[in-house]
C-alpha cells in the first residue's frame, strides 16, 4: 500500500487537544503504518500523544492526515472517522 | 541573542554576572552533570530503565485500583502510561542526551520543562490537567533516576550560578549555602520575603517580584543581577556589560571605604549611642557577621534547625550551635528567638495542616505552646547554651500577657529541671517578647512590666497591620514600612518600655535601609539589627547625622499622612544633612 494523504477538517467541539488525542494515540498505535499529521507546514508524529497536545489543533482547523504503511488503509478511516466525528 | 531587561524589586544589594539555574517548583533539583561521549549509551540504558521501572509502577498502581472497581481513577494511570511510552518524548531525550553530553536526569528535566512550556501557551483546561500528569510522571521517573537525597541537592551545585526560582521556599534557600551560588532571582515576593533574607545573608545580590522570571529566563542564559536597583539583565550587550562592571567596581570601592568605620564607635555627630546587631540565619554567616563590626546578634533565627530533615534537633544538638555562636561572639550580646514555625515557613519534620492563609494560621509562641516538648528541648539547650557567654532569649509572635506567662511557666519548668539535675546556666539570662502583632504593640505597656526587653519584628507588624500578605505579589505592594501607622505602632511601644525602664531592640528589614534607620533613630529605638551586609552603610549613616535633628524628622513623620510623604521628606533631609551618604549610590 502506499501513502494515504487528506486533507481534513477537525469535527470535534474540544478539537484535537482534548480527550480525542488520547484516543487518537490509542487508534494510530495500533497500526503498524506511520502516522503524520500536518498543520501549518509543521509535521507531527500522530503515534505521539506529546506532540499531538503541543499542535494545539482546535474545532474546524484544516490539518493534512498522512498515513503511510502495510495496513494504511484501514488505518487511514479509522483516524479519520475519529477526526470528523462530531461529539 | 536579545537582551531582555526584567524589572522588579531590589531585594539584596550587589551587582553579580552569571549563568542561570532554573529551580523548579516542583521541590525536585536537578544540577546539571557532564558526561563522557563513551558514557552515553550507558546514560540513556538508564533513562530507558527509569521509564519502564516507572511504567511497572504505574501498572501496579492501575490493578490495585481496578480490584477495587474504581474505574473512573484508572483513567488517570493510562494518560500517565500513554505519556510514558510517548516515542516523541523519548527520542527527544536520547537524541539531546547524545548531542549535549548531560546526565539523563538533566535532559529529561529539561525536556519536560519544554512541554510544559509549550503547554502553558495553549488555553485548554485539557492542557492543564496533563501539565499536572506530566508534572508527576517527571517524579516519578527522577525518583528511578537519582537518589531520593539528591533531589534537593543545591549543595551538590559544583559552577557559579544565579538561581531562578517562582518563590524560593526557606526549604530551599536553607540548602543554599553554597559558595557556588551567586545571586537569586525570583517572580513573586517583596523586600522582606525570604528570598531577601537570605540573599542578604549569603551577602549576594537578589532581585524579587519579577512576575515572569522563570518562563523569560532559561537555563544557562548569561545574566546581569542588579540588586541595586531592581533589574535583572537577559543576554546583556557588551555595553550594557561594561556599564555594569564599572558599576560594580564603584560600589566594591565604596564598600571597601566604609570599611575603615568598622571598629569605630556607632554614635551620631551629637554623642547618642546606638547598638548594631546582626541578623543570624545559619551559623555558616558567623564569620560575616563577625567581620561586620555588629556589636552582636539582634535575631537569631533557629528555624532552619528543623528544616530539610525528618527528626527533630536535640537538646545536645542545638546546645553546641548555640553555644558555639555564643562563644564566637566573645562577649557581644546574642539574642536567640525562639522557634517561629508556620506562615512562610513549615517544619519537615511534623505534619502540619497546611492553613489556608498561613500567616494567621498556627505559628510562632502559638505553636510551641502546643507542642511543649518540642519547645522546652530548645529552652534547655538555651538556657544550657547562655553559661557560656552573653545570651539573651525571646519569643515570637506574642499576642498578649497571657501567652507571655504560658511561655514563662514552661521556662521555669525548664530552668528547675536543670536545676535539679545539676546543669550551669545564667540564672539572670534576660527573656523579651517580640512586637510582631499589633496587639502586642498596643498592649506593650502591660508586656513591658512582666519582660526584660523588646524587639520589634517588623517584617511581620507591617503585614498584619495592613492586613495583606508580603508573599503574595498582588498584595506586596501595600507593604510599607514607612507608613505613618507603622511609625505610630514603633513610638508607642518603645514609649511604653522606656517607662517601665527596657530597651528597644527593632530587627526587621527595614533597620537596614538608611532613611528608615534614620526614623528609628528619631523613634529613639536602643538597638538596631539587621542583615550583616547592611551594618557599616548604616552605621555610616548614624555617624554623620545629630541625634536632635534624627528626632524632629522622626517626629514630624509620625503626624504625616502617607508613607510617600514620610519617605519624599526624611530622604530629603537626609541628603541636606549628609549629602555624601548619597554619592555611592547612582
Amino acid at each position: 500500500m502506499a501513502l494515504i494523504e487528506k486533507e481534513i477538517t477537525i469535527k470535534s467541539a474540544q478539537g484535537l487537544h482534548a480527550r480525542p488525542a488520547a484516543l487518537f494515540v490509542q487508534v494510530a498505535t495500533k497500526f503498524d503504518s506511520t502516522v503524520i499529521i500536518e498543520k501549518d507546514g509543521e509535521q507531527i508524529n500522530g503515534k505521539s500523544i506529546m506532540d499531538i497536545l503541543t499542535l494545539g489543533a482546535q474545532q474546524n482547523t484544516v490539518v493534512t492526515l498522512k498515513v503511510d504503511g502495510e495496513d494504511a488503509e484501514q488505518a487511514f478511516t479509522e483516524l479519520e472517522e475519529l477526526l470528523t466525528k462530531e461529539d | 541573542m536579545e537582551e531582555i531587561i526584567l524589572k522588579g524589586v531590589a531585594a539584596a544589594p550587589g551587582i553579580i554576572f552569571g549563568y542561570a539555574f532554573i529551580l523548579d517548583k516542583q521541590d525536585f533539583v536537578i544540577a546539571p552533570r557532564t558526561i563522557m561521549e563513551n558514557e552515553v549509551p550507558s546514560e540513556i540504558a538508564r533513562f530507558l530503565e527509569a521509564v519502564i521501572h516507572a511504567k511497572d509502577e504505574i501498572v501496579d498502581l492501575k490493578n490495585k485500583i481496578d480490584a477495587q472497581k474504581r474505574a473512573n481513577e484508572t483513567q488517570i494511570f493510562d494518560a500517565h502510561l500513554m505519556i510514558l511510552e510517548d516515542r516523541s518524548l523519548i527520542n527527544d531525550v536520547e537524541k539531546r542526551i547524545r548531542a549535549e553530553k548531560l546526565s539523563a536526569e538533566y535532559i529529561f528535566m529539561e525536556v519536560i520543562r519544554d512541554y510544559l512550556s509549550k503547554f502553558a501557551n495553549i488555553d485548554d483546561e485539557y492542557l492543564r490537567e496533563r501539565a499536572s500528569d506530566i508534572n508527576d510522571i517527571g517524579r516519578r521517573v527522577l525518583k528511578n533516576l537519582v537518589d531520593e537525597d539528591r533531589l534537593h541537592a543545591l549543595d551538590n551545585v559544583e559552577e557559579k550560578l544565579i538561581i531562578i526560582g517562582h518563590d524560593l521556599s526557606p526549604s530551599d534557600t536553607a540548602s543554599m549555602y553554597n559558595k557556588n551560588i551567586i545571586g537569586f532571582a525570583t517572580d513573586i515576593g517583596g523586600k522582606t520575603s525570604h528570598t531577601a533574607i537570605m540573599a542578604k545573608s549569603l551577602g549576594v545580590p537578589a532581585v524579587v517580584g519579577l512576575k515572569d522570571a522563570t518562563l523569560r529566563i532559561r537555563n544557562q542564559d548569561y545574566l546581569i543581577v542588579d540588586g541595586e536597583r531592581g533589574m535583572v539583565v537577559v543576554n546583556p550587550k557588551e555595553e550594557t556589560l561594561s556599564q555594569y562592571k564599572s558599576q560594580q567596581t564603584k560600589i566594591q570601592e565604596t564598600r571597601d571605604r566604609i570599611q575603615e568605620i568598622k571598629d569605630l564607635p556607632c554614635e551620631t555627630t551629637d554623642g547618642k549611642k546606638i547598638g548594631l546587631y546582626a541578623n543570624l540565619e545559619l551559623p555558616e554567616e558567623m564569620p560575616a557577621i563577625i567581620s561586620s563590626g555588629a556589636d552582636g546578634i539582634g535575631l537569631y533565627r533557629t528555624e532552619f534547625f528543623y528544616m530539610n530533615r525528618m527528626d527533630l534537633p536535640s537538646e545536645d544538638e542545638q546546645f553546641e550551635v548555640y553555644k558555639n555562636v555564643v562563644e564566637q561572639m566573645k562577649g557581644g550580646m546574642v539574642t536567640i528567638r525562639t522557634l517561629d514555625i508556620g506562615g512562610d515557613k513549615f517544619l519537615s519534620t511534623l505534619q502540619i495542616p497546611i492553613d489556608m492563609s498561613p500567616s494567621l494560621g498556627w505559628r510562632g509562641i502559638q505553636f510551641c505552646l502546643r507542642q511543649p516538648d518540642i519547645f522546652k528541648t530548645q529552652l534547655r539547650a538555651i538556657l544550657r547554651a547562655s553559661a557560656f557567654g552573653n545570651l539573651r532569649l525571646m519569643y515570637p509572635m506574642i499576642s498578649g500577657v497571657q501567652e507571655l506567662r504560658q511561655a514563662n511557666a514552661l521556662l521555669e519548668e525548664a530552668k528547675l529541671n536543670l536545676k535539679e539535675e545539676g546543669v550551669a546556666f545564667d540564672e539572670n539570662m534576660p527573656v523579651g517578647v517580640m512586637i510582631e502583632i499589633p496587639a502586642a504593640a498596643l498592649m506593650a505597656d502591660m508586656l513591658a512590666r512582666e519582660t526584660d526587653f523588646f524587639s520589634i519584628g517588623t517584617n511581620d507588624l507591617i503585614q498584619y497591620t495592613f492586613a495583606i500578605d508580603r508573599v503574595n505579589e498582588q498584595t506586596a505592594q501595600l507593604y510599607e514600612p514607612a507608613n505613618p501607622a507603622i511609625l505610630r505602632l514603633i513610638r508607642v511601644t518603645i514609649e511604653a518600655a522606656h517607662k517601665e525602664g527596657i530597651k528597644v531592640s527593632l530587627c526587621g528589614e527595614m533597620s537596614g535601609e538608611l532613611a528608615l534607620a534614620f526614623i528609628l533613630l528619631g523613634l529613639e529605638v536602643d538597638d538596631l539589627s539587621m542583615s550583616s551586609v547592611s551594618i557599616l552603610q548604616i552605621k555610616n549613616m548614624i555617624r554623620n547625622v545629630t541625634y536632635k535633628k534624627a528626632k524632629e524628622v522622626a517626629h514630624e513623620a509620625v503626624s504625616l499622612a502617607t508613607s510617600e510623604e514620610v519617605e519624599t521628606i526624611t530622604l530629603n533631609r537626609l541628603k541636606t544633612m549628609a549629602p555624601d551618604l548619597f554619592n555611592a549610590q547612582h
